[in-house]
Order: C-alpha cells, then structure tokens, then sequence
C-alpha cells in the first residue's frame, strides 16, 4: 500500500483463539497499585 | 466508536477499536477517514480538491475500502457475549496481604492514612499469613499461577512474618504444584544486607518507592521528624536493583503530584541514576487535597508524556533505553482479550487480606466495611458484592463502551471509580483522560521504532 502502512494485524481479534486461560498476573501486582493498566500485561501463553 | 487516530512524533496513526489493528498513514487517508463513511467518493473528491489530486484520493479511498474488507477497518465488537455468557466459576489466584498497618513514614499522599487504613496500627501474624496462603491456594481452582503481594502500610516493618509465609508458601507450592510468585512493595528504609538477599533470591518482583528528585521527593516522602527520605534511600534502592540480575523484575515506581508536574525531570533523574524499569504514576486525591491533579493540570501533563514518549524513543536508538510501565503496551502481543474484557479483576480473582485476616476487593477498598467479603479462616460471605465486582466489566460501563482505549485500560480501577462516582461502573474521569494519552503514546513509540 502507498499510503497506509499497517504495524498490527488485529493481535486483539486473532488473540480470540487463545483458551482464555487467565494465568496472566493480575494488573495491580506488578507496579501500578494505583491505576489500571491491563493492555501492558503478559501472556503466559504464547 | 470504531476508530481512533491521533497525530504524534510526526506520525498519523489509526486505530482499528474492535480488531487491535494499528495502522500509520498519510495526511491524505488521515483527512479521507473523517468523511469515508459519510460521504461517497466524489464528494470526497470534491471536498479535498483544493488539497490532494483526485487520483491521490482516490489512492487513499481504495486502500481504506481494501482494509475495511479485510477486517481491519471499521469493524465490530465480536467479544461481548463471550464475557456476558461466562457464567463459570470464577478463582482467586492473587492476593495483596497487608504484612502491616503500619509505617515508619507519612508520605503526604497515602492512601493508606500513612499506613493504618484508618484503623489501628497492626501487624500480621504469621498464623494469619500463613492461613491466607492456604486461602489462595484453596480458592485459585485450576490456575497455576498464583501472585502474592506483600504489601503494607510497609512491610519490612514485619520482616518476620514476610520470611515465614514465604518459607510456608515454598512448602505449600511443592504439596500443590501450584507456582506462587512474591512480589513485595517497599519504601526501601530499611533494606538491610540481610533483607536484600532474601528479597533477590525469593522475590519475583520488588517495587521500590521513590518519587524522583531530592527536591520532589523530600516534600513528600517523609518521616515522622519531618526530614526527608531520599539520601537514605537511593543508595538503598541501586544496591537492591543491582542485585536484580538475569532478568529479575523490579521496579523503582514513583507517584507525581501538583507538586510535580513536570515529572518528566523525575523519570529522567531515575533514568540517568541507571534505573531500567521505570513508573511514575498520578497521584489519586480528593480535589480538594492540595496535592490531588485536576482537569486544569491535564494540558501540562500531556507535554510531559510527550516529551518522555520523545525521548524514550532517542534513548532506544542510542541503545540506552528503559521501560516506563505505562507505556509497555506490546502492540502485537500482551494479553489476550478474554483478559482484556474482564477487567482488572479485584474481587473475584484479586483480593486484598488485613492483618486480622479480613479480606477485601482490593488494597484500595480496605477499611471500608461495606466491602468486606469475608475473611480468611472462615471463607467468602459477601457473594453478591464478589458477583458485581465479576460484572464490573467494560460491557456494563456505558461510558467504556463509548472510549476507544477499552481494550486497553479494560474498565480502569474499580476503587478509583467508587471512590469519585460512588460506583465502580461510573470511570474516574480524570483518570481515563491520562490513560488515553499514555496509550497513544505507548503506540506511538513503538510505531516510531518500528518505522525507523
């Protein structure tokens, strides 16, 4: 494309194939105490 | 609202909302977006003649219509009735324990009431932690993973009670097969050789409290005498991360107030102290507080997010980068979206424990006793509020379902919510407004390292 330059083909949508398996940590263990960031998580399955 | 775009480091980036996709274009797509689904193409054509060429937009108009085919443009929520039909059990699997009501500083902003909640100054025995251990286990079901934050008031004020849940809790893991990581936050006083070894060795994560410059720092980090923290502690705090090696977490995470607002120069002192993994975070006060961020504050917040957006990116090139927590957002990973629609999780897979053992949605919901749930030697009680918490998800938020960072924020913090609008469903605007601009610029760095 000329004009568009796509950096991210959807991983919210394709992401609906994982098992949903909720192993990831939960927002406010990490750092944040305060203020809910879910999106700056990790999958614990890849 | 199905797309978002915004300008920034000289880029025009588009978001699709329901598919996740990030695309960056052109002056000409970013203009032909405002009308493309209003307007046929010759309108279009007509409307942009004094700027582009017809065959430039009709360029733009054909690669619009061919993402929009292929799914990445303009699509719709296909998530909502996955979370709406989860009627399934639900698991504790993360715990914040509250080693001590209590703390050796008052730090001007504590949400805490400087460590007590408001109550009595208390710490946990280690019956209490232990049974608390035993409670997560017993109610995380399936999950493997479970996460335990040991927390306080300051926790290391009750470092005996610390090294005898995580002796019980090592134990417990091996009878269990379940995976518990330690994650401690500390105001670092009084890491000591001893502690710091324990720390490193059983800790997966440590938060370590500092608010950047000598100057911010000690306005607001202080103890009982008045005097300030900061001397005492930095030292502290680089002896304890350089221990941190092999890609053991931690984090140096400070909190900006109208004291601070160009926190930028905090980040950045951190930053140059050698620090890798970075968080300074608003603070949440009532508006009447002198130290609480207010709407009028936002304008000059932002160009600080900017201008640490900017120079991340320069520092990442010149190979000396660092993780700023709010804007780790991986743009083709992170969590999945069953994660990402069900919210931050407090009080139903994430709850808080007091030293007497109640337990409560989260750290920030303890000490009010309208949302006690239970405690941990004779179980849950309160089921009807851990269910409105289990819905207090983005789909039964009118105001989320309207914001294109939906998926990002999921629903923003339930107690912050309660605590400005009486109602975790009803989003602590504020709040949002900075979440939004810390997503754009999260997405912005990694499309700026992306195209360079």
């Amino acid at each position: 494309m000329k004009h568009i330059k796509t950096i991210n083909m959807g991983a919210l949508k394709n992401s609906i194939a994982k098992p949903g398996c909720k192993e990831c940590a939960n927002s406010c263990q990490s750092a944040c105490k305060t203020s809910c960031t879910v999106a700056n998580l990790e999958c614990e399955n890849r | 609202m199905k797309l978002h775009k915004f300008k920034q480091m000289e880029m025009n980036i588009v978001i699709d909302v329901n598919s996740g996709a990030i695309h960056v274009v052109d002056d000409i797509v970013y203009d032909v977006l405002d009308y493309y689904k209003f307007k046929n193409l010759d309108e279009i054509v007509s409307d942009f003649k004094n700027r582009y060429t017809e065959e430039q937009i009709k360029e733009a108009y054909d690669e619009i219509k061919q993402l929009e085919e292929e799914g990445l443009l303009y699509t719709y929520d296909p998530y909502k009735n996955i979370v709406l039909n989860d009627n399934g059990p639900s698991y504790i699997k993360a715990m914040c324990l509250n080693i001590a009501h209590d703390c050796n500083l008052k730090c001007k902003y504590c949400f805490a009431s400087e460590g007590d909640y408001k109550g009595e100054r208390k710490l946990m025995s280690p019956e209490v932690g232990k049974r608390a251990v035993d409670f997560v286990i017993e109610n995380a079901g399936p999950r493997k993973n479970v996460e335990i934050d040991l927390f306080g008031g300051e926790p290391l004020m009750n470092f005996k009670t610390v090294k005898e849940i995580v002796e019980y809790a090592r134990k417990r893991e091996k009878e269990t097969g379940k995976n518990i990581r330690f994650t401690i936050t500390t105001n670092a006083t009084l890491l000591n050789d001893e502690i710091m070894e324990f720390i490193d060795e059983n800790m997966g994560n440590v938060v370590l409290s500092i608010d950047g410059r000598k100057e911010v720092n000690d306005k607001i980090r202080i103890r009982y005498d008045g005097t300030g923290t900061f001397d005492d502690i930095l030292p502290k705090i680089k002896t304890m991360v350089e221990k941190r090696k092999d890609g053991k977490q931690y984090y140096v995470r400070g909190t900006f107030t109208r004291e601070n607002l160009d926190f930028y120069n905090d980040v950045m002192m951190l930053a140059d102290e050698g620090f890798k993994e970075i968080s300074i975070e608003p603070v949440v006060l009532e508006d009447k507080h002198p130290l609480s961020l207010r709407e009028e504050d936002l304008d000059t917040i932002f160009e600080q997010y900017d201008k640490l957006a900017e120079e991340i990116v320069n520092r990442q090139k010149q190979g000396k980068g660092f993780k700023f927590y709010h804007f780790n957002i991986d743009v083709n990973g992170g969590p999945c979206v069953y994660k990402r629609i069900s919210g931050c999780g407090a009080g139903y897979e994430y709850v808080a424990v007091t030293p007497d053992g109640d337990i409560y949605p989260c750290h920030q919901f303890v000490g009010n006793e309208e949302f006690k749930l239970g405690n941990v030697f004779d179980g849950l009680s309160n089921y009807e509020l851990i269910k409105t918490f289990k819905n207090g998800h983005i789909y039964n938020k009118p105001k989320c379902m309207e914001c294109w960072a939906r998926f990002y924020c999921s629903g923003g913090c339930q107690a912050n919510n309660y605590s400005f609008n009486k109602d975790i469903h009803i989003p602590y605007e504020l709040g949002c407004q900075m979440m939004k601009k810390r997503v754009e610029c999260a997405i912005a760095i990694k499309a700026k390292l992306m195209e360079e």
